[in-house]
């Protein structure tokens, strides 16, 4: 049968315009075998989620340079929560500072990786931690 | 993992319209064709209500800013909409990038909207398979049209009039588009085409040189008409939707029965083609004597055609046996 | 510039040299790559001689500075008569912070004021938009009003400082608050010195903070800058930037080709419209990156100013020297910074600002050790500003005019990056300019392709950056870094709402209508946005009428 493709959905919230480190990963992603959805910039907490669910990926990536994590990511786990979305890998990039990252790792974002990572850690991370569903 | 209580709950969910299920059942049918033919079996005889529209066009023609204008008037109007956006597989890396909802992501919060974006997944010439069956997903689920998109370049795009009512190509001036029309074989597939981009100063030399290639086109029974549109204003949306219209209501004069009777058929070869072959296939790995076949072949003892003979000679003489 | 006969007698010396001396020397020690190249991807020889540069002319490549075609300087003393701007970006929080922070770097000898933008001002949002929700004061100042610009500049003699606004958008709506302060302190507008961005082009190519489509976008830009020729004259209504081009990951031949495209397409706008050219050039500035490549930075450099220099008198017949001028503002390229061991930036800066100091830069900014980790602190702020200052007063690069001028690798780099660039306009033109270039997706593919490139090279190690992929630690360095308070943003919205009710609304309404049927018309906008700043419309409300009108830009995306 049809091999089973990991889908991706990488996503930028909020008014944060850098999207080198996004695109990058994006294609990246595409390069290891996956199908990647990019929802493109300034995106709400529900755009993000409801994206996820007509999709319906295995993993979210959030993309963020502005600061503004701390209000955005929890939104976006309590509106996953709220939908009942449970079987999604979620990680995070950009910057995020190490003093924050124990907060958004207990809210369910699996794992941030900060700048100067490279590119093979992150497509190996997604391979190896996306849920095997049916 | 989906079990047989799963999958009711999912149909289920499916014909109440709810968008998890419709999201999931896609899913499923991308990847599991068993689940897929459950599904599709139990949601078959509520399909056949929706309008499929097929928009295709090459890459910045403009299609995702128009198809975004048409569904907000069609959901001016009332109606529900689902669109399935298609993009290529890399034929290299197996993944690929789903880039069109982006323009659309307005409408992502639009309860009446649902967006979907499927890889082609080299299905060997053209739409997959998982793409209709996505397309009666939606239609079970009881959207009132489907847009399905693809980017114009070739199989893809021809392979959509299998499964759209109405064809709509979109092209914009100035990307030498007529050309690759032409060379695409889109000019035959298209009901209606659109000139996007037409505030260009080039738009009115693009609709004649289009409408000029038209009359060459002769066979057709309907004439396909040539509509100028600005996706960013939403210039010329009413005249294109009232062309769709006017296309559907030349269908239900007397094509669209013709249509579906060749697709029910169509479908139901391709079925009988995939079950026999997927059989036969699966038949024939267990077989210990193909390797040594593989290696006549090999050293040119023998070909690939006459052994196919051989081996299929075998299959149905084997069966003839057992039936008797 | 050298004898024929010399030239010939050192090419039979140099190909003596390398099949005789060098094979000696790489049999013992091989040499580090099989091919060295430029960050562009340009390849680079083991030395350089006059052979190199041998069809030079000294007076019409390079010319003497201060006099066409400017490769040297555009000033003939340059920083023997005075040092080049310091000019450091800051901006956070509330207007009240930042209004304290300049008084700090004036103070600590800054020479110039850079106002940095909140996300949400910088995308015409107010602060209470939902858009704005946990964005308010992070990345710049939030400017919501009249009343913010107020507080901003609140003890600042606008007629003494010059001041940098890093905005693009909302750039009429941020200059009309500007213009009425400086209306209030009774200063004569034209007096008013500084600079805004202004540059719409590189944000549909890489910068990506945009309100409406790419034609009324590049028709409010030109709005500003007809309106500053005729009113403004100390103002520079535009700065073309080629920074943000080189962040979002292109290379230095690209960032110099984009960015000269871009001024070659503004022009030709502003001609349009029925100025002359010596109307309004004079006033253009350009912005650059100085990356990690020092000689290649130094090369694009000159190359720019040459490359200006000659499209302005040949192509648009520019008659005032100072047309052809490209007055420059450099900014230390920001994605060179690392996360890892955060103090080796302060050695990354000082080399990159040390290439846009003998590249020739007006004006610099140089980012702080902190940068890749959060908005700047104190102390890194003062160690930039300190870095430029140690360059300028210690250093003695500042004492000799173009001290690289006639070194035979910078001058043939310099050639090299001018024809290399050259090609990519001529490819632009052929697509039928850079408008067009956007909207086929072809500037943003290429942007994409060199930041895949250079990320891969990243990856696999044939690229080392020291503390990332080599010589890194497990340590972890403390660095204090700024928080922004969350009150901001409730304190922000309070003062808003008060703006709100306290302004005559009525007034507000009539003006905003007026802006609106004004932009349908197509008329030069400032005027109308400046009746609506001092009404206290807010900005928002300005850039809801123009979206009305104009719509929204919706990205096209490539990766």
């Amino acid at each position: 049968m049809a091999e089973r493709k990991i889908r991706v959905l990488i996503a930028k919230p909020g008014l944060d315009s850098h999207d080198r480190g996004a695109k990058i990963v994006a294609r990246a992603l595409r390069d290891a075998g996956m199908e990647v959805i990019y929802t493109g910039l300034r995106q709400t907490p529900e755009q993000i989620v409801e994206t996820a669910i007509q999709e319906d990926v295995d993993v979210i990536g959030l993309s963020i340079l502005s600061g503004a994590h701390m209000t955005l990511f929890p939104r976006i786990m309590q509106l996953l929560k709220e939908k009942g979305i449970k079987d999604v890998l979620v990680f995070a990039g950009g910057i995020i500072p190490d003093e924050d990252v124990p907060k958004l790792k207990e809210i369910g974002i699996k794992e941030i990786f900060g700048p100067g990572t490279p590119t093979d850690v992150i497509v190996k991370f997604v391979k190896e931690n996306a849920p095997k569903r049916a | 993992m989906e079990g047989l209580a799963e999958i009711e709950k999912l149909i289920q969910g499916i014909l109440a319209g709810e968008k998890r299920s419709i999201a999931r059942a896609i899913t499923i049918i991308e990847n599991d064709g068993q689940k897929a033919q459950k599904i599709i079996s139990a949601i078959y005889p509520h399909t056949g209500k929706a309008y499929v529209i097929g928009i295709t066009g090459p890459a910045g023609s403009g299609k995702s800013t128009l198809i975004e204008k048409i569904v907000k008037k069609l959901r001016e109007n009332g109606k529900s909409v689902g669109i399935v956006a298609v993009d290529p597989t890399s034929p290299f890396t197996g993944g690929a990038f789903l880039g069109d909802r982006i323009r659309m992501q307005t409408l992502s919060l639009d309860k009446g909207v649902f967006i979907r974006s499927m890889a082609s997944r080299n299905s060997l010439g053209g739409l997959a398979k998982a793409t209709k069956d996505a397309i009666k997903v939606l239609d079970a689920a009881g959207k009132d049209y489907i847009i399905v998109e693809t980017v114009g370049a070739g199989q893809l795009e021809v392979d959509v009039v299998k499964v759209a009512h109405t064809v709509i190509v979109v092209l914009a001036p100035g990307f030498g588009d007529e050309i690759q029309a032409i060379k695409a074989g889109l000019m035959e597939i298209g009901d209606i085409f659109v000139i996007n981009k037409a505030d260009r100063e080039n738009a009115d030399r693009a609709v004649i040189d289009l409408l000029s290639a038209l009359e060459l086109n002769t066979e057709k029974k309907w004439k396909p008409q040539v509509i100028k549109t600005v996706a960013l204003t939403g210039e010329g949306i009413d005249d294109l939707l009232k062309a769709v219209e006017e296309h559907r209501k030349y269908l239900e004069a007397g094509e669209l029965e013709k249509k579906r009777r060749k697709r029910a058929e169509a479908e139901l070869l391709e079925a009988i083609s995939q079950r026999l072959k997927d059989t036969i296939i699966a038949e024939l790995k267990k077989d210990k004597t193909l390797e040594s076949f593989i290696e006549k072949i090999m050293n040119r003892e023998s070909d690939p055609y006459t052994v196919a003979d051989i081996l299929l000679q075998e299959k149905i003489k084997g069966k003839k046996e057992r039936n008797d | 510039m050298f004898d024929k006969e010399k030239i010939n007698k050192i090419i039979e010396e140099r190909k003596r040299w390398e099949s005789t001396t060098v094979p000696k020397w790489i049999e013992n020690r091989p040499e580090r790559e099989k091919e060295f190249h430029t960050i562009s991807g340009i390849p680079v020889k083991r030395v350089y001689t006059p052979e190199d540069i041998k069809d030079m002319d000294y007076m019409r490549d390079l010319g003497f500075p201060g006099e066409y075609p400017f490769t040297r300087g555009i000033h003939a003393t340059m920083y023997r008569g005075r040092i080049w701007t310091m000019r450091q970006f800051s901006g956070f929080g509330t207007a009240e912070q930042t209004n304290q922070r300049f008084k700090y770097l004036l103070k600590e000898g800054e020479t110039g004021l850079s106002i940095a933008f909140d996300y949400p001002t910088i995308m015409g949002y107010d602060s209470d938009h939902p858009m704005a929700r946990g964005e308010v004061g992070r990345c710049g100042v939030a400017v919501s009003s009249l009343k913010d610009m107020e507080i901003l500049l609140d003890g600042i003699p606008l007629d003494k400082v010059t001041t940098s606004m890093t905005i693009n958008g909302p750039t009429a709506m941020i200059l009309a608050m500007y213009i009425a302060v400086g209306d209030k302190q009774g200063v004569p507008r034209e007096k008013l010195g500084g600079t805004v961005q202004n540059d719409m082009l590189k944000e549909f190519i890489a910068q990506k903070l945009v309100i409406f489509p790419p034609r009324p976008s590049v028709k409010l830009v030109c709005d500003v800058i007809e309106f500053c020729a005729k009113y403004m004259p100390k103002w520079n209504p535009i700065s073309i930037s080629g920074y943000h081009i080189r962040e979002a990951g292109a290379n230095a031949v690209q960032e110099l080709a984009f960015t000269i495209a871009d001024g070659i397409t503004y022009v030709e706008e502003m001609l349009k419209r029925g100025l002359k050219v010596d109307d309004f050039a004079p006033r253009l500035s350009f912005f650059f990156a100085s990356h990690n490549n020092f000689f290649e930075e130094i090369a694009k450099f000159r190359a720019a100013r040459r490359m200006w220099a000659k499209i302005m008198k040949e192509r648009f017949g520019a008659k005032n020297p100072r047309s052809m001028w490209m007055r420059m503002h450099v900014q230390t390229s920001g994605c060179t910074l690392t996360a890892q061991q955060p103090l080796n930036n302060i050695v990354r800066v000082t080399l990159q600002a040390l290439a846009a100091v003998l590249g020739g830069t007006q004006s610099l900014h140089t980012n702080s050790f902190d940068e890749a980790l959060c908005l700047p602190s104190e102390l890194a702020v003062r160690v930039a500003l300190r870095t430029q200052q140690i360059i300028a007063h210690e250093s003695g690069v500042a004492d000799v005019v173009d001290p690289l001028g006639g070194s035979y690798y910078v001058e043939w780099l310099t050639n090299e990056m001018e024809e290399r660039a050259w090609e990519y306009i001529h490819k632009i033109e052929d697509m039928g300019g850079v408008i067009e270039a956007i909207e086929k997706g072809w500037l943003q593919q290429e942007i994409a392709n060199s930041a895949y490139k250079y990320q891969r090279e990243i990856d696999t190690k044939r690229r080392i950056i020291v503390g990332v992929n080599e010589y890194t630690t497990e340590e972890h360095e403390e660095v204090p870094l700024l928080r922004i308070d969350p009150k901001v943003e409730e304190e922000q919205i309070a003062r808003l709402q008060r703006v709100r009710q306290e302004r005559d609304n009525r007034k507000v309404k009539q003006i905003l209508q007026k802006l609106h049927d004004e932009a349908e018309k197509g008329v030069n906008l400032m005027p109308t946005i400046i009746e609506a700043v001092k009404a206290y419309a807010t900005l928002g409300e300005i850039c809801d009428v123009l979206r009305e009108v104009y719509g929204v830009y919706k990205e096209m995306i490539i990766i």
